[in-house]
């Protein structure tokens, strides 16, 4: 069964612009999924169509078996405490530490007044620590955000959404924002991730390249609509080209071809 | 290489557009001073005039300074005042701001209402406030209160809405994405990221408070500014001086007091 699936979803901002057209698709547990496409294509739509931070304007979403395209309140909130979201601003509470930041991942399994007061259990705190640990933030965690690098802050973003023990992590962009070093360093925490936890992992990428590397499948998102859905291999040169509406040799990846 | 018509152009638009606003203003300046009848010479030339004056008049003398115990408890009493205004029109536009703010995206209708209500709040000013609450409370403390209550909250809640949304939008979309309620939100997310700011528009409006309780005081009868009036009225312009002197002493010592603070918390 699979864990995720989208039945001819659409999305209309403003009754104008139409951010998806009647995207179908299926995502089996366990899956590492990357998402393409130029900008405005509506990957970031796509995803937040997951978690319901967008709300689709019509066709069936279903997630864990569960139709959620119209869920509301308590229940939403229960469909998104079983998925993680990492964003390419990361989103942290910069005035905050970054144990108090991983334990945010909690707050959907807690009573709102816990939750409000920021009163932790110690196995949460102990557990909280332990993910800290496997990211190599140890040194860091009770360091304000805002004192962290831009790496630092992505892998506090990891921990908060493993926090919630998800089945599904969504990305959106994780490293737009940073250096090829610490780039490479999130995708393969993000990979590890989705092998030893299981969890499935579906990311907005720019980069073709990182796609191809550490996808087993992408999808390929042009004008609102899915225009290639397989695996990495079967993605050619002319369907790069045609993702992203250009001309051979108009793309920074076709600098690595020449090659 | 030279330069192409275009290019050209620009320059010469934009050399026209200053050489007409400033000819504009100053067309301006004339047509206004004709009709107010102010002449920026002999108010320049009367300044002179004006510090001779007040260094006769406004320097306090020994008896001047036998009323500075009375001076200084309504002083004192006017600066409470002004805090205790500030903070609960804080609290009160704190709770306001999250309904008008668009992070919090509460509800379209009740959103455009509280922007509405406190740009009305806060475009009146608090001395108009006071003369219109006269009628219903009289010269009294309490009119005084809400006059500042007021215009302070309203302000307040612009501000507040402003600074939410521009600091908290992001990790809102993330707490939300948790699963968070909106309490949590508030408490975990927009609080911890804004304290900051809210502190220093509170520490602004204290001080901003406190110069405005004394024009208030001399309507309502209360406080620092009811004192100034009655000496002055009197011609005791030397206790007057007195009280001039010792409110700036006042809030100079406010300010370095939330700048400290303001260093602390950041």
């Amino acid at each position: 069964m699979p864990i995720l699936e989208f039945k001819d979803v659409s999305k209309t901002y403003n009754n104008v612009t139409k951010a998806l057209q009647e995207v179908s698709f299926s995502i089996e547990e366990g899956e590492f999924v990357s998402i393409i496409g130029p900008s405005g294509a509506g990957k970031s739509t796509l995803l937040r169509c997951i978690n319901r931070l967008v709300d689709a304007s019509s066709g069936v979403i279903i997630f864990d078996g569960q139709d959620i395209t119209d869920v509301k309140k308590k229940e939403l909130r229960k469909v998104r405490t079983k998925t993680g979201m990492i964003f390419q601003h990361y989103n942290l509470v910069d005035r905050l530490s970054v144990i108090e930041n991983v334990l945010h991942g909690t707050l959907g399994q807690k009573s709102t007044i816990s939750g409000m007061t920021g009163h932790y259990t110690e196995e949460e705190k102990e557990k909280a620590f332990g993910i800290i640990n496997e990211l190599g933030l140890a040194d860091q965690a009770y360091k304000r955000c805002d004192e962290l690098s831009g790496g630092q802050k992505q892998r506090v973003g990891i921990a908060r959404a493993i926090m919630q023990q998800p089945k599904l992590i969504l990305c959106d962009e994780p490293i737009a924002s940073l250096d090829p070093k610490a780039s490479k360093t999130i995708m393969d925490h993000l990979s590890n991730i989705n092998r030893n936890k299981k969890i499935t992992c579906i990311v907005n990428l720019h980069q073709v390249d990182v796609a191809m590397k550490y996808s087993e499948r992408i999808i390929g998102v042009a004008e609102g609509r899915i225009v290639f859905d397989g695996p990495p291999e079967q993605l050619s040169e002319e369907m790069i080209h045609q993702i992203y509406q250009s001309n051979s040799s108009d793309l920074i990846t076709d600098v690595g071809y020449a090659q | 290489m030279k330069l192409n018509k275009d290019t050209e152009n620009v320059f010469k638009k934009r050399k026209i557009t200053y050489t007409i606003v400033f000819v504009g203003v100053l067309i301006v300046y004339f047509i206004a001073s004709t009709v107010t009848k102010f002449h920026l010479w002999d108010g320049l030339v009367s300044i002179p005039k004006a510090i001779v004056w007040m260094g006769e008049k406004l320097v306090p003398d020994a008896a001047a300074m036998a009323k500075l115990p009375k001076i200084l408890k309504k002083l004192f009493e006017t600066a409470l005042l002004s805090v205790a205004v500030t903070v609960i029109a804080a609290i009160i536009a704190f709770f306001f701001s999250l309904l008008g703010s668009k992070t919090t995206k509460v509800n379209g209708i009740v959103n455009r209402l509280v922007r509405i209500v406190a740009a009305f709040f806060r475009n009146v000013p608090d001395v108009v406030w006071a003369m219109l609450l006269m009628f219903s409370f009289g010269q009294n403390i309490l009119t005084g209160f809400f006059a500042l209550f007021f215009t302070t909250f309203g302000l307040l809640t612009r501000a507040f809405i402003e600074t939410i949304d521009e600091v908290s939008s992001s990790c809102v979309e993330a707490l939300d994405a948790t699963g968070a309620t909106f309490i949590q939100t508030v408490f975990q997310g927009i609080i911890p990221a804004s304290i900051t700011e809210i502190i220093t528009w509170v520490l602004y409006m204290i001080e901003t408070n406190i110069r405005s309780s004394t024009l208030i005081g001399m309507l309502t009868a209360t406080g620092i500014g009811y004192l100034f009036d009655l000496y002055y009225k009197r011609l005791d312009f030397a206790s007057a001086g007195l009280i001039v002197i010792s409110m700036v002493v006042l809030v100079i010592t406010i300010e370095g007091v939330s700048n400290r603070i303001r260093k602390v918390i950041q």
